[in-house]
């Protein structure tokens, strides 16, 4: 190793590209860590419907996919990078045995695989409220509401751990990191940690390897996915993953593999360092409080950018919570509408549905009509479209949301009717009738650190 | 009758990213050059902003300066009707905010404005 260490992403969401692991170790083998990411927000809601219907599950086992088109590689060639994941999500301990039991099928053995848990604190915050004491912290970070509300339709609530449980499995010999909520960056955090013995009151080195994790996290938006100019982004189709050097120092250098598709420059890489960020002058991260304001981005070419600058400060001795509540149900359905007047047409079209709903009591709570291509997509382009409102075609979507599931389902069995008493020229209906989905409701808040504890441990049995 | 005044498109000057911060949206605008950086500042306030964006619902914009960057933050609290899981439009996580902001049109100073800037 030169003094740099290489951390890899091969997964963005639960819902990248399967195959991204495998490609990014042949492509690039002297990488030493692969982080893969699949919990956005209300993913363990999501997660738990799973693990009701199979205690077994209740992780993202698009990993396993993921490990059996890597297995291979790793066995093959000289791949040494250990790997980090939170595809554990509610069941760390299934996943971690499940992920196991594909390298043993390939015979990819002795890899050790660590499991990190204790980012589950349902139990605790259900005992808390019930009891009434020390509330306050668990109220809702944006509207400060109680959550008394919510307390009888709560489905998950996991803190975002921080690097440090996965330092500790790095540095006892663990090959596999598999992890439940931990936040996003310290994938990236921790095996910096690890390598360069840094101590966690290292705070500027530590804001520096945030920085890292925050500008891989998302994959491919950090060499040229949904960039401005992805319009001159070169060979789209075989975009490369992002990779983030590191050195003893903090400072970065964003890259990707050579010979992939996509841009990684000065641009690309300021509009991810913006990407969903708060104040910039306190990212919160329970490893660091970073300040972006001291960054400095320079393009060294040839999909090469280096970031430097990064100043930390100690976290807040609070864990962030991400809580999830169960809210009643929703659909959406579309119809598209083409002829003259399209746009007065699916409004038409959306009055009726209303109308009988109403005429059975089914009024849903939540109504929203767009009329899409013509101007409602985002609620200023109609202002943007001089054409908007005379379209000659619009897709039509209605969605609608409300506490009583019957009242979504007659509403999904009131769009298609539509297709023979509506305006001439609807179409599009293959999908049939729109589904419906229970919502789930985002309940973000804090907890002591004190209160939580941040485990880890190894399996037994080797890969 | 007043001279027309030279506009230019936000776009052309600046890119921009936005997605979803809890309830509320954000939009990174990243100025194209170091005097694209210094228009926007002037240019591109909150209030300018959250008039852009009435029809979202947005009400309280803040904007953050990163001049180390040519960069600004918007934070678009109630931009998303809800946000996240429990908004229904299309754009829940407001993905497509910054696309719209590019298409702003915004005055350039003018040669008078210019002057002063250079006395």
């Amino acid at each position: 190793m030169d003094g740099v260490l290489r951390v890899g992403n091969a997964g963005g969401f639960w819902g990248d590209r399967i195959d991204a692991a495998a490609e990014l170790v042949r492509q690039q083998p002297d990488l030493d860590y692969l982080t893969i990411d699949y919990l956005a927000e209300v993913s363990m809601s999501i997660l738990a419907r799973q693990r009701d219907g199979d205690p077994g599950r209740g992780y993202a086992a698009d990993f396993l996919e993921s490990l059996r088109l890597l297995a291979p590689a790793w066995k093959a060639t000289s791949f040494r990078a250990k790997l980090i994941t939170n595809a554990g999500g509610l069941n760390p301990m299934g996943c971690a045995r499940a992920a196991g039991q594909v390298l043993r099928d390939y015979g990819c053995d002795g890899r050790r695989i660590a499991v990190v848990t204790g980012d589950d604190v349902l139990e605790l915050i259900r005992s808390r409220a019930a009891s009434g004491a020390n509330c306050d912290i668990l109220k809702h970070l944006e509207t400060g509401e109680s959550i008394e509300k919510v307390l009888p339709d709560l489905v998950t609530a996991n803190v975002y751990l921080g690097a440090m449980p996965i330092v500790e499995a790095l540095r006892s010999g663990a090959d596999i990191v598999i992890t439940g909520r931990v936040a996003d960056p310290s994938l990236t955090v921790a095996p910096c940690i690890a390598h360069f013995g840094w101590s966690d009151g290292d705070y500027d080195r530590i804001a520096a390897a945030t920085v890292a994790g925050h500008l891989i996290e998302c994959g491919t938006q950090a060499t040229g996915g949904i960039s401005t100019d992805w319009l001159s982004v070169p060979d789209r189709a075989h975009i490369g993953f992002p990779i983030v050097q590191v050195d003893d120092r903090g400072i970065l250098v964003v890259a990707k593999p050579k010979a992939t598709g996509g841009r990684v420059d000065e641009l690309t890489v300021k509009e991810q360092l913006l990407y969903e960020i708060g104040d910039p002058a306190r990212y919160l991260s329970p490893d660091a409080t970073v300040s972006f304001l001291g960054l400095a981005v320079e393009d060294l070419g040839g999909d090469r950018v280096r970031v430097s600058g990064a100043a930390g400060s100690p976290s807040p001795d609070t864990y962030k919570v991400s809580a999830t509540y169960r809210a009643g149900y929703r659909a959406s359905g579309v119809l598209t509408i083409c002829g003259r007047d399209a746009r007065i047409k699916g409004q038409a079209c959306a009055e009726i549905v209303h109308q009988r709903l109403a005429g059975k009591g089914m009024s849903p709570q939540g109504w929203q009509v767009e009329c899409l291509g013509a101007g409602d997509a985002v609620p200023v382009a109609r202002s943007l479209l001089p054409a908007a409102d005379s379209s000659f075609e619009t897709v039509l979507r209605i969605s609608v949301r409300d506490p009583r599931r019957e009242a979504v389902e007659r509403f999904a069995r009131e769009l298609m009717p539509l297709v023979t008493a509506g305006p001439q020229g609807v179409t599009g209906y293959a999908e049939g009738r729109p589904r419906v989905h229970e919502v789930f409701g985002y309940w973000p808040c804090l907890i002591e650190r004190s209160a939580v504890q941040a485990r880890w441990e190894m399996l037994e049995e080797t890969a | 009758m007043s001279e027309p005044t030279r506009q230019v498109r936000l776009g052309d000057i600046a890119v921009a990213r936005s997605g979803d911060k809890g309830d509320s949206a954000n939009i990174g605008v990243i100025a194209r050059t170091p005097a694209a950086y210094d228009l926007l500042r002037d240019r591109l306030t909150a209030q300018a902003v959250e008039r852009y964006f009435a029809a979202t619902g947005v009400v309280g914009v803040v904007r953050y300066e990163l001049p180390n960057l040519g960069a600004l933050n918007f934070i678009l609290p109630g931009a998303l009707a809800g946000g996240g899981s429990r908004s229904l439009r299309i754009d829940a996580q407001g993905k497509a905010l910054g696309q719209a902001l590019l298409e702003m049109v915004i005055d350039l100073p003018d040669e008078r404005d210019g002057r002063d800037a250079e006395r």
